[in-house]
């Protein structure tokens, strides 16, 4: 009962967070400079010829009117169609989503791994210059922003050290089998570990910038946890039993310390989600990030909502999720 | 033979004054020793000395700690916790802190036996539903699916207890084991520690500031005043005639069930200004 109630309120607020969303973006882009029909039309049309192609597009009615519309439109499944593409929006989007989501999923499991590590590494030798250099590595993996992190990867491992490639999501000359828009996955599906490994390294450096930054921040934050865990009553028992150092902390510890850490990762993958833009532009990888940047400068009002409106979902989405996974781990909070 | 021989045992805080000043006792196999003393004594330093979980502000600077014929202080570390894991335990101060909270009772029972000790799955588990019902938890087998929250303080603690004795130590730090629980909890706590020990014939060291709790459970006791061992003897002869004046006058302190109206003796600055000379300085 008290579960049905709180997923009922969840979906009823996150109705609410959607539909505030798409107000604020519709209202928005056509409030701001910059006409999607004056893009169109070469220098030179007639004051009927943008007259005409207004009115095709629906631009002409009031703001309100057109929200109307559109928001219809949208509870029916429609998402209209882009104006520069002139695909169905919904497709579009749909089609570039895996791209991104496998970026950012690959991102947020090496944040995690680093930051784990490195969290996980200086409690176990904490006091000890070791934990000094983590702490300083940490610093400075958090004060330069990921856009950069790319620009230095691009620049070690593209050009100094060719390693990796730079540029688009798997290399344009290869056969691609796929059914889906999840690559990754699909290849590893497939058993196709050729194509898995052209993916990772197209993949490894955007992941890696997105990485570096939340890594610091899931380490800095779960070691803090650890280490303040570490004092207390039944970590102390443990030792007594003839645990190691190294096995108390990963299992006395960690599974009281890592909570605090899981709902920072919550917010933070929305926050590394949206860094995918800068990204995959940086990389010219083929995700949702690099169409909405090209929806921007184009004008393309309905793409730009409909990417606008898959964030929101996702971000809702992962908050809910983060909600979901906390309660399996606090048992305090399961059993009420 | 002494299970445990602490022998001219110094500690201090890194950089600071010192904690334990040249410290001797001894456990013999089987016996009940108390370790009195007022808060700041040393008294809990000396368990966790043993046990090796001093805090690492503390550093020890000399002495010896003999378990079982071998000086704990020169084993390399691993070996010392394996040591330390397969022959002693502790029950802790305070139960509601004491029990991991994300995880059930029952691999907290368990899971050292299994990982430690080699004991198989089925032999822990068989083994703490017998260690539950020894310590009369009803229902055992409910409480070992159910999370510390979900328990009361003296349950968390009668289970803390079972689980000292659940591989059968030869020596158990008890370190103030009743402190921190309702004192209608407390009378049974202390009976249910002392008929457990009888039964296992487990060497216990018992950690405490109350002299009743000493009178009902140890044999012998050793009192502790600013790290340093003011008296030995049997429990007998301290609360017969106490040998030093300032067990005298802790003894002269301590509120008696059998005469409340006597009222409480402060212990008086002369012993106390006179222990502390003996203690800074002899």
């Amino acid at each position: 009962m008290a579960l049905l109630q709180t997923l009922l309120l969840r979906m009823i607020t996150t109705a609410v967070t959607l539909l505030g969303v798409a107000v604020i973006v519709f209202f928005v882009i056509r409030v701001v400079p910059g006409n999607p029909i004056a893009m169109m039309l070469p220098p030179g049309a007639t004051a009927e010829d943008i007259a005409t192609l207004t009115a095709i597009y629906g631009l002409d009615k009031s703001i309100p009117q057109q929200f109307l519309i559109w928001a219809g439109g949208v509870l029916q499944g429609d998402f209209g169609t882009s104006i520069t593409l002139k695909q169905p929006v919904l497709a579009l989007v749909l089609g570039r989503l895996p791209a991104t989501l496998e970026l950012s999923v690959l991102a947020l499991g090496m944040a995690i791994l680093i930051g784990g590590a490195a969290a996980l590494t200086g409690t176990r030798l904490r006091e000890t210059r070791v934990e000094g250099g983590i702490d300083i590595a940490q610093g400075v993996a958090l004060s330069v922003p990921d856009f950069l992190w790319g620009l230095v990867l691009i620049l070690v491992f593209g050009v100094l050290v060719p390693v990796f490639q730079i540029s688009g999501r798997v290399t344009p000359s290869l056969q691609l089998p796929f059914v889906t828009d999840f690559y990754l996955v699909e290849s590893v599906v497939r058993l196709r570990f050729d194509l898995t490994l052209d993916l990772l390294s197209h993949m490894l450096l955007p992941a890696l910038a997105l990485a570096i930054p939340l890594a610091a921040i899931i380490g800095q934050l779960l070691k803090q946890s650890l280490k303040e865990t570490m004092h207390l009553d039944y970590v102390t028992l443990a030792r007594t039993q003839g645990y190691s150092e190294a096995k108390v902390i990963w299992s006395q510890a960690l599974p009281n310390a890592i909570l605090p850490t899981l709902t920072l990762v919550g917010v933070q993958f929305t926050f590394l989600i949206g860094g995918t833009v800068i990204i995959e532009r940086l990389f010219s990888y083929e995700g949702l990030g690099n169409m909405a940047i090209d929806a921007v400068i184009n004008r393309d009002l309905p793409l730009i909502q409909g990417i606008v409106i898959l964030f929101a979902v996702i971000f809702t989405g992962v908050n809910l999720l983060v909600d979901l996974t906390y309660a399996a781990l606090n048992p305090r909070l399961r059993h009420g | 033979m002494s299970f445990l021989e602490v022998r001219n045992l110094s500690a201090r805080v890194k950089g600071g004054g010192p904690l334990l000043r040249d410290v001797s006792l001894t456990v013999e196999v089987g016996e009940v020793r108390g370790l009195v003393g007022e808060s700041g004594a040393g008294k809990s330093m000396i368990g966790k000395a043993v046990l090796g979980i001093l805090p690492k502000a503390v550093e020890i600077t000399g002495g010896q700690i003999v378990l079982d014929g071998t000086d704990l202080l020169t084993l390399p570390p691993a070996a010392r916790r394996v040591k330390v894991g397969a022959s002693c335990a502790l029950i802790p101060q305070d139960p509601l802190t004491a029990l991991n909270p994300s995880r059930r009772i029952g691999v907290q029972i368990t899971d050292r036996l299994v990982d430690i000790l080699g004991w198989t799955r089925q032999r822990a588990e068989d083994r703490a539903l017998a260690l539950l019902t020894e310590v009369q938890i009803t229902d055992p087998a409910r409480v070992l699916r159910q999370y510390p929250h979900e328990l009361s303080g003296g349950m968390r603690q009668r289970i803390l207890i079972a689980s000292a004795f659940a591989a059968e130590p030869k020596l158990i730090v008890a370190d103030e084991p009743t402190t921190a629980l309702d004192v209608t909890v407390q009378k049974q706590i202390l009976k249910l520690i002392a008929a457990l020990q009888a039964r296992h014939g487990t060497a216990l060291l018992f950690v405490t500031h109350d002299l009743g709790v000493v009178s009902k459970v140890c044999q012998n006791l050793s009192v502790l005043y600013a790290g340093k061992v003011v008296e030995d003897s049997t429990v007998a002869d301290f609360f017969g005639a106490p040998k030093h004046p300032y067990s005298a006058a802790l003894l002269a302190a301590t509120p008696k069930y059998t005469d409340p109206s006597a009222g409480l003796q402060p212990v008086p600055d002369a012993v106390i200004a006179a222990v502390r000379a003996e203690v800074e300085h002899g």
